[in-house]
């Protein structure tokens, strides 16, 4: 079983990166853009083919280590 | 003093600690394992030096603050023991959740290697107690992300229990935006956790130590604690 977690700052948290990309954008001449935040992005594999206990799996990760919650928030899609 | 300084992969200022250590407190600290489960009996000051723990991989400090060797440092920091963490050790004390916040990348984004002054806020803690509230010192940062950020109710309370020890100020001591060099919230550079046995800063005292380093501004640091543990023992 596959799933992603991404993980994104929390709305109010300054992303100096995301404002440096957006900045890039514009001058690259890459119009309509209004703002960037940067995130990341997690492909995991799972062993076994419980659904539910793999989603346990993954909020236990991403609460343990693959976001900070002071400032991050996380979303886990399962895929097929 | 019987110090212990953490030694992670990836760290690499753990021996001009060492080395600050040896110097001003007169006793060789040990060396200890990030996959060790406890610390040396009789540890007395816990120190998490700088460097770049895992390559700074998923976020700083991050994987550094879940290792073995954690669990016996929040233990011992519970029970009142004295922690120190400088730069990277102050991002995984940070991520271990022994002090509160997060250091976030520099506000200008640009890696900051350079002296800075510090302004010293108050005198009568471990980690202050060389130096005089009020006074300017020189020290070193080199650092990537050292922006503290926390929520407002967190500084709220940081500063009205007067945890934050060191701020970035000018030479004379002016705290203002202009000198707060990575956009740290209300100039932070250092601060305790509630209890004020948990240190953490960004610069390095521990490069401003010795006459040929041209500046022992640092020095105040490691003989207040020097001094504290002597009267405690």
């Amino acid at each position: 079983m596959k799933a992603r977690v991404t993980v994104t700052l929390k709305n109010g948290i300054l992303d100096p990166q995301g404002k440096a990309i957006e900045g890039a954008l514009k001058s690259l001449g890459v119009d309509g853009v209004a703002s960037v935040r940067q995130g990341k992005v997690f492909d995991i594999e799972l062993a076994g083919a419980d659904k539910a206990k793999a989603e346990a799996v993954l909020k236990d990760a991403a609460d343990k280590l693959l976001a900070n919650t002071v400032i991050e928030n996380y979303a886990i899609e399962m895929k097929a | 003093m019987k110090a212990a300084i953490l030694v992670f992969p990836g760290i690499n200022r753990e021996r001009d600690m060492a080395r600050a250590l040896r110097l001003i407190s007169g006793h060789e600290p040990s060396m200890v394992w990030h996959a060790e489960t406890s610390l040396p009996a009789g540890t007395d000051l816990v120190v998490v030096p700088g460097g770049f723990s895992y390559g700074d991989y998923l976020r700083c400090g991050a994987i550094a603050a879940r290792s073995p060797v954690m669990d016996a440092v929040r233990d011992y920091a519970g029970k009142g023991g004295l922690v120190l963490g400088v730069c990277n050790g102050f991002q995984i004390l940070c991520e271990s959740g022994l002090l509160p916040g997060v250091l976030m990348r520099n506000a200008r984004l640009k890696f900051i290697c350079k002296d800075v002054h510090l302004r010293v806020e108050r005198s009568d803690t471990p980690f202050t107690r060389g130096y005089n509230a009020g006074q300017v010192i020189r020290v070193p940062v080199a650092h990537g992300e050292g922006n503290y950020e926390a929520d407002e109710e967190t500084i709220k309370r940081i500063e009205g229990e007067g945890r934050v020890l060191y701020r970035y100020c000018s030479a004379d001591g002016v705290v203002d935006e202009s000198h707060n060099i990575n956009g740290a919230a209300h100039s932070i550079a250092g601060l305790v956790n509630d209890r004020g046995n948990v240190l953490g800063m960004m610069p390095h005292p521990e490069n401003h130590v010795e006459d040929i380093m041209g500046c022992t501004d640092g020095r105040g640091l490691f003989a207040g604690l020097t001094a504290h543990l002597e009267k405690a023992a």
